[in-house]
C-alpha cells in the first residue's frame, strides 16, 4: 500500500527506547537525573553533571525555539534525495535539551532563529514515529 | 618553569596533495617521513620517538619504517590533534622520555572514499548519529548552522566569508605543491553550489590524500643539524567537550581564550609581533571564530576584520600561505604546521613572507590548540 521508507531509520530498542516510545504515544520525552534533576538526551547511563546512574524519563511540554538551522543541497543519505534542499533546524526545548530535528509547515525562507516552535508527531514506519515542530504562533 | 623554546623543529617534509592510488596511509606517511629526515640529515637511529596520526597504527608503521623507538604512541585522526600531537612530542622531549620524535601524518582519504556525512560519519566520536533520521550529518553542516547563528548575532555573511576564500586560494596558486590552480573571485565564491546553506562548496576544506611529518627535538640538539632550528616558542591547549556533540553557544571563544593566554604568556609575544598566521581552516567560518577566540579582533568583527586583503600575502596578517585547507588540501593542521616551519626557514619562495620571525597556528574545535613557532632562540 505504502512506498518503502528510504531514510534512515533510529535504533529504538537502544538507551533511547522510552524516548521513541514516547513518541509513537505523542509525547516528547527526555532523560532526567533522579538526583540533580538536570535534563539530558540523547541517553546516557550516568548523569553528566553529577554522575548518577538514576535516571527517569521525563515528559517535556514539547516547547522551545530554533536555536539555528542549515539546509542541507547534498543528500548525504539516499532516502533524502527526493526532498533536496531540506532544512535541519536545531531546537532548544524550554527544558534545556536541545535536538535536531525538521520543521512541518514552515517554508525555508520563513525559518528564523528564535522561532517559538511546538512538537508533533509523524509517523514514519510501522514501529517509528519522528517528533518534528511547528510553529507556535 | 616555562617550555618557551626548549625544543625545535628540524625537519619537515609533506608530499603534493590529490588522488595517490595504491598507497595507503602508512606508504603516504612514510614518504614524509623520508623527507622529513632528508630535510635535516638525520638518520633514523638518532629518532627515539614517534608519533603517528591518522595513521592507523604506530606499531605497524614503526614496523614499515623499521624502528625500534623508545616512546611510541598513535593519536586520532581528527584535525584538532596535530597541534595536540606537536605539544605531546615537546612534553615527552622535556620529561626525558624521548631526545628526538618524528610525528607522521597519512592521509589516504581520497582514495579510500571516506565521507564525512551519512552513515559513516563519526565526527565528535559519532555524537550526530541520533540524527541521522532527521537528515543531520556531517561537520561541515554542524559548522554551518555555527554560522548561521554567527549571521544572526553579528550581521556577518556569506561575502564576508568570500575573503576567506579568495585570499587563500591567491596563496595557493604561489604553492606548487596545492590542489587547486585557478584563481576565484567573490562572485565565483557566491556561485558555487550550496551544500549545506549557507555554506558553498567554497567554504569547504578539499578531502584529498597526502602525508606531513615533522622532526622535533631538544633546541641544544637542534643547533647541531644543518637547517636553521625553528623553535617552539609557545604552546597551549583547552578544551570544551561537555555537551559537545552539539555545537557550542561561543563558538570555542571561552577555550580559545584560555590557550590564546597560555600560548602568549608562554611566547612572550603578542599579536602585533606576529608576522604570519596559519589558521586551521576545515570550513572558512571556522577562520572567524578563531580570529575573535585568540583575540585579533573583537567577537562579532571578525567578518570585516578578513576584508581587504588582511589575510593575504601583504597584508596585516598573511594567513595559510600555503592555501589552507580551502585550497592546498585538508592535511588536518599538518600542512600548515610545515608551511610555518618553512617560513620562518625563508624556503617559501614567491609565497614568502618577508623577514619571517613569529609564525603562530591556531585551532579552533572542542579542543583547541595554538603553537607559536619563533627564530629567535632567546
Amino acid at each position: 500500500m505504502s512506498t518503502p521508507y528510504l531514510k534512515p531509520l533510529p535504533r529504538i530498542d537502544g538507551r533511547n527506547r522510552p524516548h521513541w516510545e514516547g513518541n509513537a504515544k505523542g509525547e516528547l520525552r527526555v532523560q532526567r537525573c533522579d538526583d540533580c534533576g538536570t535534563p539530558r538526551f540523547p541517553a546516557s547511563r550516568w548523569c553528566p553533571s553529577c554522575l548518577s546512574e538514576n535516571t527517569s524519563w521525563l515528559k517535556v511540554s514539547g516547547k522551545g525555539k530554533v536555536w539555528s538551522w542549515c539546509v542541507f543541497h547534498r543528500a548525504y543519505f539516499p532516502g533524502f534525495e527526493p526532498e533536496l534542499p531540506y532544512p535541519v533546524v536545531l531546537i532548544e526545548l524550554d527544558e534545556g535539551p536541545r535536538i535536531y530535528s525538521n520543521l512541518v509547515g514552515v517554508p525555508k525562507d520563513k525559518i528564523r532563529i528564535g522561532m517559538l516552535v511546538r512538537a508533533v508527531f509523524e509517523k514514519a514506519t510501522d514501529d517509528v514515529t519522528l517528533v518534528k515542530f511547528e510553529e507556535d504562533k | 618553569m616555562s617550555l618557551r623554546n626548549r625544543v625545535a623543529v628540524i625537519g619537515v617534509g609533506t608530499t603534493a596533495s590529490g588522488k595517490m592510488p595504491g598507497h595507503d596511509a602508512y606508504d603516504l606517511g612514510l614518504i614524509a617521513f623520508k623527507r622529513a629526515m632528508e630535510d635535516c640529515g638525520i638518520k633514523r637511529t638518532q629518532i627515539d620517538g614517534l608519533i603517528v596520526n591518522r595513521i592507523p597504527d604506530y606499531q605497524r608503521f614503526a614496523e614499515i619504517a623499521g624502528m625500534d623507538p623508545r616512546f611510541a604512541l598513535v593519536t586520532p585522526g581528527q584535525g584538532r590533534m596535530s597541534g595536540n600531537s606537536i605539544q605531546i612530542a615537546a612534553s615527552i622531549i622535556e620529561a626525558g622520555l624521548a631526545h628526538t620524535v618524528a610525528l607522521v601524518y597519512g592521509n589516504n582519504g581520497k582514495s579510500s572514499g571516506d565521507q564525512y556525512g551519512g552513515e559513516g560519519d563519526r565526527y565528535g566520536g559519532g555524537g550526530v548519529g541520533p540524527w541521522f533520521p532527521y537528515g543531520m550529518t556531517s561537520p561541515g553542516a554542524v559548522h554551518a548552522i555555527m554560522f548561521q547563528r554567527h549571521m544572526h548575532l553579528y550581521g556577518t555573511t556569506s561575502r564576508h566569508l568570500a575573503a576567506i576564500s579568495v585570499a587563500f586560494r591567491k596563496h595557493a596558486l604561489l604553492n606548487p605543491e596545492a590542489v587547486m590552480k585557478k584563481p576565484i573571485t567573490v562572485e565565483d565564491h557566491q556561485n558555487s553550489r550550496f551544500i549545506a546553506e549557507p555554506l558553498h562548496l567554497l567554504d569547504y576544506c578539499l578531502i584529498n590524500d597526502g602525508s606531513a611529518a615533522l622532526i622535533v627535538t631538544s633546541a641544544e640538539r637542534a643547533r647541531d643539524f644543518p637547517k636553521k632550528p625553528v623553535y617552539v616558542r609557545g604552546f597551549g591547549i583547552s578544551t570544551k567537550l561537555k555537551g559537545s556533540s552539539l555545537p557550542p553557544n561561543d563558538f570555542w571563544f571561552g577555550p580559545m581564550q584560555q590557550v590564546a593566554k597560555q600560548t602568549y604568556e608562554m611566547a612572550g609575544v603578542t599579536h602585533n609581533d606576529l608576522d604570519g598566521l596559519m589558521i586551521y581552516d576545515n570550513f572558512s567560518p571556522t577562520v572567524l571564530f578563531t580570529l575573535e577566540g585568540f583575540g585579533f579582533c573583537k567577537q562579532g568583527e571578525s567578518g570585516e576584520f578578513v576584508q581587504n586583503g588582511r589575510l593575504e600575502l601583504g597584508g596585516e596578517f598573511p594567513s595559510n600561505t600555503d592555501g589552507g585547507h580551502l585550497s592546498n588540501s585538508y592535511m588536518q593542521g599538518w600542512a600548515l604546521n610545515c608551511e610555518a616551519v618553512r617560513q620562518l626557514r625563508g624556503e617559501c619562495g614567491p609565497r614568502q613572507i618577508k623577514d619571517a620571525k613569529l609564525i603562530q597556528y591556531m585551532c579552533a574545535a572542542p579542543l583547541a590548540t595554538s603553537i607559536i613557532y619563533g627564530t629567535d632562540p632567546q
